[in-house]
């Protein structure tokens, strides 16, 4: 059973949450409310000394505001140490995350659909092959792919970020369970004959009842690339092609090392407070397909 | 035409038809395939390769076959690196994984005020990125500006040394549950939410309360969510490496080259310049999760079945 099979499970379902909302438990929700509350503390530590001077950072209470409103100097400060090179990581992880999203979709759409609609020799081999490999652990790809790459004078380019970051096997898994339950046999028997080709069929009737499902894979593949650290720790090596955690990471080492760069902590912690928002924004604004969209891969085997 | 000659041209359509349908499907595989014999398999098969040689000043590149492989089960500094993941599996895992279901039930029964708004708290930190989390942390552990050496030195304690070798596992396990309860949560939550109604309301009409509902019917029914989450808590455990990485800047006295078997990996092949060797701890620890992955799928079927 899927998620997008029961939405009238569903829908009756949140009908009887209207009668039992009348009976909220006291003790459940501060209990509830304790665990947001340990999410949300640390960031709004982050947060607020992200508006904080150098010295107040030092001498005022973490959660109380600083005897400055330093945010805009300190924004000011992000952008410009080391000649402004925190741009081009905004820059680069937007275009690394980017791309490899936009392609780990389109392949997963297209496989997704074919195991889904479609039988062929090998089909059930194949996918479980896929779905196996769910289970090898990236980090054990990641310095066999750098010695690859160094031999064809891939690495320190995007690409060396890029490529290994297109394959989703879980995102072939999301999209065949989506493509199964969204698009219906009766829609592609009725294209067929009006004679349309198999592909064309794909691309104008599957691809559009496909969307939601995938938004869901390109904002999960989208999130992998962008907090992705060790790929591009081994893979770059120049300082101007670093993604933002790559960059930020180097920051904190130079002001761990103390002494003279002291006065970097409040510009670490601003920019890191930058990095975060724009996820965040994403997924408030994507709420529902990435929930749905992991409802799908939660409930198939 | 005859019955059977029209049987057999229809036929011959269809089998003509069936292969020009495969041939779509094989066609809208074929990328997908492509990269993933890529950048999966051939690095795979490219590590194992790796493991057999060793690189010596005088003789260049040796096959040593199995050795490195071998070398790797004796090695103590890769022992001790699993042993330590193995803890923070053990422990870690069940407080993670507990606290998401905890939160999942709780949001499902709707018996929590502002249900929507605590789960999107719970999950917003999924899209803090590794380093953020743990940088944000660090700055938390320290002694110098961290909320909480200054809340313990306001009542005149001493602040517990969060960085000191006693504590930095613990301290490591606070920020991955940090991190990974909210992703965790949801998965059990949209699988919760697609139970059928029917089996919950005959629950209620047997006079079962939240609780004994709870225990015997919702977390049976998503027993598969479950497992889905107990793999990819093997998988992130026991490759873990932006945490110590990062941690082990501010507090490098504690957290050594191979505090985790992948950090191990990771200062073999690019402070040792060592890549055979570092490929076969790699592929050790590759297949080790696997395996592990393997057997607790294995035993989690078993239960179903029993």
């Amino acid at each position: 059973m899927s998620f997008f099979s029961t939405e009238t499970a569903r829908k009756s379902k949140s009908l009887s949450d209207v009668r039992r909302r009348k009976r909220t438990s006291k003790l459940t929700t501060v209990l509830v409310w304790a665990c947001a509350a340990y999410f949300l503390l640390p960031l709004l530590w982050l947060a607020i000394s992200s508006t904080k001077s150098n010295s107040d950072l030092f001498s005022t209470f973490g959660f109380a505001f600083g005897n400055e409103f330093a945010l805009f100097d300190n924004i000011a400060s992000v952008f410009t140490f080391q000649d402004g090179v925190f741009l081009r990581w905004v820059g680069n992880t937007v275009l690394y995350a980017g791309t490899s999203a936009l392609i780990a979709t389109a392949l997963a759409t297209a496989a997704g659909y074919a195991f889904a609609k479609y039988d062929f020799g090998g089909k059930a081999a194949i996918f479980a092959v896929v779905l196996g490999s769910i289970m090898i652990p990236l980090t054990a790809l990641a310095l066999p792919t750098y010695l690859m790459f160094s031999g064809m004078g891939l690495t320190n380019t995007p690409w060396a970020v890029i490529l290994p970051s297109v394959v989703s096997p879980f995102g072939v898994f999301l999209m065949r369970v989506y493509a199964t339950d969204s698009v219906p046999d009766q829609v592609i028997e009725a294209a067929r004959i009006d004679g349309s080709s198999e592909l064309s069929i794909f691309f104008r009737f599957g691809v559009p009842l496909m969307a939601p499902g995938m938004v869901t894979v390109f904002l999960f593949a989208l999130v992998a690339t962008w907090n992705n650290y060790f790929l591009p720790l081994i893979m770059l090596s120049d300082s101007a092609l670093y993604p933002l955690t790559v960059g930020l990471a180097q920051w904190q080492s130079m002001s761990a090392a103390g002494g003279g760069s002291q006065a970097l902590f409040s510009t670490v912690i601003t920019g890191s407070f930058i990095s975060i928002v724009p996820l965040i924004v994403v997924f408030l604004y994507l709420q529902k397909f990435w929930q749905s969209g992991l409802a799908a891969g939660s409930v198939k085997e | 035409m005859t019955i059977s000659a029209q049987k057999a041209a229809q036929q011959g359509r269809r089998t003509s038809l069936a292969r020009g349908r495969s041939r779509t499907a094989y066609l809208l595989l074929t990328p997908f395939i492509l990269v993933f014999l890529a950048m999966l398999v051939v690095p795979l098969v490219y590590s194992g390769y790796l493991s057999m040689f060793k690189r010596t000043l005088v003789g260049g590149e040796t096959f040593v076959g199995l050795q490195n492989i071998i070398s790797v089960f004796t090695d103590q500094r890769f022992l001790e690196g699993v042993g330590r993941m193995t803890v923070f599996f053990v422990v870690q895992v069940p407080i993670m994984l507990g606290l998401a279901l905890f939160i999942a039930l709780a949001l499902d029964s709707g018996r929590v005020r502002a249900a929507r708004a605590s789960r999107l708290a719970v999950f917003i930190p999924y899209a803090v990125p590794g380093v953020v989390a743990t940088l944000m942390w660090g700055y938390l552990y320290g002694p110098d500006f961290s909320p909480i050496a200054q809340a313990f030195k306001a009542v005149g304690l001493t602040p517990p040394d969060l960085l000191s070798s006693n504590l930095i596992l613990a301290s490591m396990m606070n920020i991955v549950t940090w991190e990974f309860v909210g992703y965790n949560m949801i998965i059990m939550f949209a699988a919760l939410r697609t139970i059928p109604l029917e089996s919950l309301e005959a629950a209620q009409i047997d006079g079962a309360g939240q609780i004994r509902t709870a225990l015997s019917i919702k977390i049976p029914a998503i027993r598969q969510a479950i497992m889905l989450t107990l793999i990819f808590s093997v998988i992130g455990t026991f490759q873990l490496f932006n945490e110590p990485s990062l941690l082990s800047k501010i507090a490098p006295n504690v957290i050594g080259t191979s505090y985790t078997p992948n950090l191990y990996a990771y200062s073999l092949a690019f402070v040792n310049q060592d890549p055979n060797y570092a490929a076969a701890v790699a592929f050790v620890l590759g297949a080790l999760i696997m395996t592990v992955s393997y057997v607790v799928q294995l035993r989690g079927r078993r239960k179903v079945s029993a």
